[in-house]
Order: structure tokens, then C-alpha cells, then sequence
């Protein structure tokens, strides 16, 4: 246990030294991502103030809300992307980590961990700058505040399990990317990205609920800017640890599999 | 070598490398059905709330769409991979095989890649606009489809011009494959026409990144929304655009030095 404490904390050290040095691409980045947000945010306010200031139970500040704690929780969401594991086993260097007595997952959770406080540093000033442009509404509880801020890692953790998961798939074929293109289509739709939950036809919502991609966006996000009951929000929680659970257990058994079917070619 | 017909040699090249995969094709069209899925259902989502949006009716919003659809066919089959190769060249240092041959650099270095099954976005953008066509059910007569074509053209060109000069910043910071992502997030903006964005935003959506003139002109001069002034406009913007492209690029390119190609 020891070991790995001292392993995470020496590879989150290494990418936080390691990603400050490039702010200004770890800038550039981020702009491009708060684009996506800001256009849902538009449009949905637009469509509040056209329909006499209320959608869906959103008006525009709460809409800013929404998509302001939006653009921290897709940070948060950011993990090893499955193309990375396309170019870990097609260049071989997936070879090296093998030789490693740790499993790979440990370091792109704790790399990934340690970013997300360099990001988090960064992001201050853009939430500061969407706040001021498109004044949000917010009634914080501590206890959602605290609940948040658990549910953004248990977040993280999930994506981390699925996009790993993904990632597993290039192990048989190199041809993913249509696959990986369709899964986050559906994610977008079914996590609560592209718009709040709640404005989605009841059938999509009851969905949802039993899948894995509500619980890293919508959930948090809500958790926050919602009037969640104090139940709702630890049953959340729970929910994103069963999610962990469950997709930390699929990929232990589907690893073993797949490191079978790896035959490095060069590294 | 007049550099239309070093393009057309790149881009032969290009196609006939690309025909080898043709299973790609398919991979590409699902690739495209998913996005085209997800903007109709947003586009859905947000017409069982409103009749229109910002003034746009749903078959307009469609044409907007597939005009987006259409130049992101454009940028990714010929813009991005010659500007994702430049900057890893400026990166490795083997921009020096573009620099030392006989041929002016920038024509060299923006047309060197061709990714021809990315058409397959053109291909979908031009049915979705057909269809938006028919549901408009105003037509559009010869000088529309002029404008149309026009607007299309100018607007290629100053995204080309951007992504240049943008580009062009990795000969002073080196790393800027985080563009990319930049490039996107801001082209996605154009899926909805920019007069939906508060002044701030359009006016970036104009000047900095010319997503109006890229998607929005277009679209407007299919909607009968296009006026003179407009066309001009672009016009006079897309000779400005490129001027400045130019300049950048030779200021960047003196930064440049090979570090061990």
C-alpha cells in the first residue's frame, strides 16, 4: 500500500511540474473546450428568454450555472483517451510499462490526477470570466459544496474505468476509431453534455439512470447547482462507486485477456 | 513550379495513397452518420422547445448545419493534416526537407497532405443541404448558388488563413498541438448562426476566427438573408486575411531553426 502511495504521489508531482511548463498550450486547450459549453449556454438562453425566461425548469442563469460548473467537471473528465491506447500498442511502447511490477492503469490515474490540478489552477481565471460575462445564479449549500467535490474525482474515476475499457478493444482490432466515435456520441447525449437531463424526453432520462454516463457529468454538475435532497446527493455517490467498482472489476478480468493478444512489435 | 500545379500533384498523390484503405470509407461514413446524428438531435431537442431560433426556422437551421458539416469535410480533408503536419515539422525539426526545396515553402507546406476520405463529410454536407433546400421549398436561382459557391470559396480560404497564422505560432512555442483542440471548439460555434452569439462573441466568431464568413455567409445566401455589402465585405476581408497569413508565416519562419533533422 505504501508503495503504491509513494508511486502515485511521485507521478502526480512529475505531470504537474511537467504540464506548467506548457501553460500556454494547456491554455490553448482549455479555450477550445470552454467554446463547446458556451455555445450550448447561448443557445439554450436564448431559447429561456424566447419562451418568457424558463425552460425546463432553467432559467438563463441557471443555465450559466449549469454550463460555468460544466466546463470544471469536463476537465475532471479528462482521462487516457482509448486513442492513446491505439498508439500505446501500435508503437510497442506499451512493452515498457509491462516490465513495470505495477499495472499501467496506476499511472494514467495518478498522471491524469496530478494535470487535474494544474488544469484546476488554470481554470480559475476562465470561471472567473464566464461568471462576470454570464452571470450565473447560485444558492451553495456546504453540503453539496462537499459532495461535489467528491463526486468530480468519483467522476474522473469512472471515465478513467470506461475509457480504459475503450482503449482495451485495440487490442484485437485497429480499426476503432468509428467505435470510439460512437460511444461518444452517446455519451453526449446520454450524460448530460449536450443539455441538462432534465430537458430530455422522459425515456431518455429513466435510460440514463442505469448507465454509467449520468454519474460522471450530469450528477456532479447538479450535485452543485441543483436543489438535490441531502439523499439524493449521497446516493449519487454511491452510485458512482458502484460504477467504479463495476467497471474497475470489467477491466481487471478483460486486462488479462487482452494482455494475451499483445505481441509488441519493436518499443 | 506554379503552385497549382505542385497542389494537383500533391493532391493525386494523396487520393491514390488513400484509395489503398478502401474500408476507410465506411469507418468514415459511420464517423459521420454519428456527428450528423448528434447535431440532429440537438437541433431537435431544441425545436420542441421554440418555432425559431434567433429568427431561423428549423429548415434554415438545417442549412446552416449543413454548410458546417460541408467546410469541416474541407478542413479536415486539406487544411488540418497539412497544418498538424507543419507543426510537428516545426517541432522535430524536419521542416528543413520543406525549406530547402525548390518551391515556395508556404504553398509547399499547405498542400502536402490530402486526406480524400474526410470528403465523405462534404458528400453528407451537400445531401443535408439539399434537403434543407427542399424544405425551404423557396429555391434558389442561378445567382444564389453563385453567391453560394462564392461565399463557400472565401470562406475556406480565411479558415485556411487562420489556421496559418495560428500555426505559425509554433515557430516561437514550439509545442501547439493544442490548436487543434482550440480550432475545434471554435468551429463548432458555427453550427449555429452567429447572430444567435452576444456581440463579444460574434465579433470573434467574425474577425478571429472566421466561422461567420466560413458558415454562417453561406448559409444566409441560401436563406435570401445575403446582401451586397456582405459579399464585399467577405471579399475585402479574405484579400486582408491573406496578406496577413503571409506576413506571419515569414516572420514565424525566420524564428525557425532545424534542430536535428
Amino acid at each position: 500500500m505504501r508503495r503504491y502511495i509513494d508511486y502515485y504521489l511521485a507521478s502526480m508531482r512529475i505531470s504537474i511540474l511537467q504540464q506548467f511548463q506548457y501553460r500556454v498550450a494547456n491554455y490553448f486547450y482549455m479555450i477550445g473546450m470552454i467554446a463547446e459549453p458556451v455555445i450550448y449556454l447561448v443557445v439554450w438562453s436564448t431559447i429561456a428568454n424566447q419562451q418568457g425566461g424558463v425552460v425546463g425548469g432553467y432559467t438563463p442563469g441557471a443555465f450559466a450555472a449549469y454550463y460555468i460548473v460544466w466546463t470544471l467537471v469536463r476537465n475532471m473528465n479528462i482521462v487516457f483517451t482509448p486513442y492513446g491506447w491505439e498508439e500505446r500498442i501500435r508503437e510497442g511502447s506499451l512493452s515498457m510499462d509491462l516490465m513495470r511490477p505495477i499495472h499501467p492503469i496506476h499511472f494514467d490515474i495518478a498522471f491524469f490526477a496530478g494535470w487535474k490540478v494544474v488544469v484546476i489552477v488554470l481554470w480559475l481565471p476562465l470561471a472567473a470570466f464566464l461568471t462576470w460575462v454570464f452571470k450565473p445564479t447560485f444558492d451553495v449549500t456546504w453540503m453539496e459544496a462537499v459532495v461535489f467535490f467528491i463526486a468530480i474525482w468519483g467522476a474522473y474515476l469512472i471515465r478513467t474505468m470506461l475509457l480504459s475499457l475503450l482503449g482495451m478493444i485495440t487490442f484485437w482490432t485497429t480499426r476503432v476509431s468509428a467505435i470510439f466515435e460512437l460511444y461518444f456520441g452517446l455519451e453526449l447525449i446520454l450524460s448530460g453534455r449536450l443539455v441538462p437531463m432534465t430537458l430530455m424526453p422522459q425515456w431518455v432520462q429513466n435510460l440514463s439512470t442505469y448507465l454509467p454516463f449520468k454519474w460522471t457529468f450530469f450528477f456532479p454538475i447538479e450535485a452543485l447547482v441543483g436543489g438535490m435532497s441531502t439523499q439524493d446527493l449521497w446516493a449519487g455517490v454511491g452510485m458512482q462507486i458502484l460504477w467504479i467498482v463495476v467497471g474497475a472489476s470489467i477491466l481487471s478480468v478483460v486486462w488479462r485477456a487482452a494482455i494475451r493478444q499483445f505481441s509488441a512489435v519493436g518499443g | 513550379m506554379n503552385p497549382f500545379k505542385l497542389a494537383w500533384i500533391y493532391l493525386r498523390i494523396g487520393v491514390m495513397n488513400e484509395l489503398q484503405y478502401r474500408v476507410n470509407f465506411f469507418i468514415q461514413l459511420l464517423q459521420t452518420s454519428v456527428a450528423l446524428a448528434t447535431g440532429l438531435i440537438g437541433l431537435s431537442l431544441v425545436f420542441g422547445q421554440v418555432d425559431k431560433l434567433a429568427g431561423w426556422t428549423r429548415a434554415e437551421l438545417l442549412a446552416v448545419m449543413g454548410v458546417h458539416i460541408l467546410m469541416g469535410g474541407v478542413i479536415r480533408s486539406a487544411i488540418q493534416p497539412n497544418m498538424e503536419r507543419l507543426m510537428n515539422d516545426v517541432l522535430n525539426g524536419t521542416l528543413d526537407f520543406a525549406l530547402t526545396k525548390p518551391a515556395d515553402a508556404q504553398t509547399l507546406v499547405s498542400v502536402r497532405e490530402f486526406r480524400f476520405w474526410q470528403l465523405t463529410d462534404v458528400l453528407v454536407g451537400l445531401v443535408v443541404i439539399g434537403v434543407a433546400v427542399n424544405q425551404l421549398q423557396t429555391g434558389m436561382d442561378a445567382l444564389q448558388v453563385l453567391a453560394f459557391i462564392a461565399a463557400l470559396i472565401m470562406g475556406a480560404v480565411m479558415l485556411y488563413c487562420v489556421w496559418l497564422m495560428v500555426t505559425s505560432i509554433a515557430f516561437w512555442v514550439i509545442r501547439v498541438s493544442e490548436i487543434v483542440n482550440l480550432f475545434e471548439g471554435l468551429y463548432a460555434a458555427g453550427r449555429w448562426p452567429v447572430s444567435v452569439y452576444p456581440d463579444w462573441l460574434r465579433t470573434g466568431l467574425t474577425f478571429l476566427v472566421p466561422v461567420a464568413f466560413a458558415v454562417t455567409v453561406p448559409a444566409e445566401a441560401m436563406t435570401n438573408r445575403l446582401t451586397g455589402e456582405t459579399m464585399l465585405f467577405a471579399f475585402g476581408l479574405t484579400l486582408l486575411f491573406a496578406i496577413l497569413a503571409r506576413a506571419v508565416w515569414l516572420i514565424g519562419l525566420r524564428s525557425y531553426s532545424g534542430a536535428s533533422a
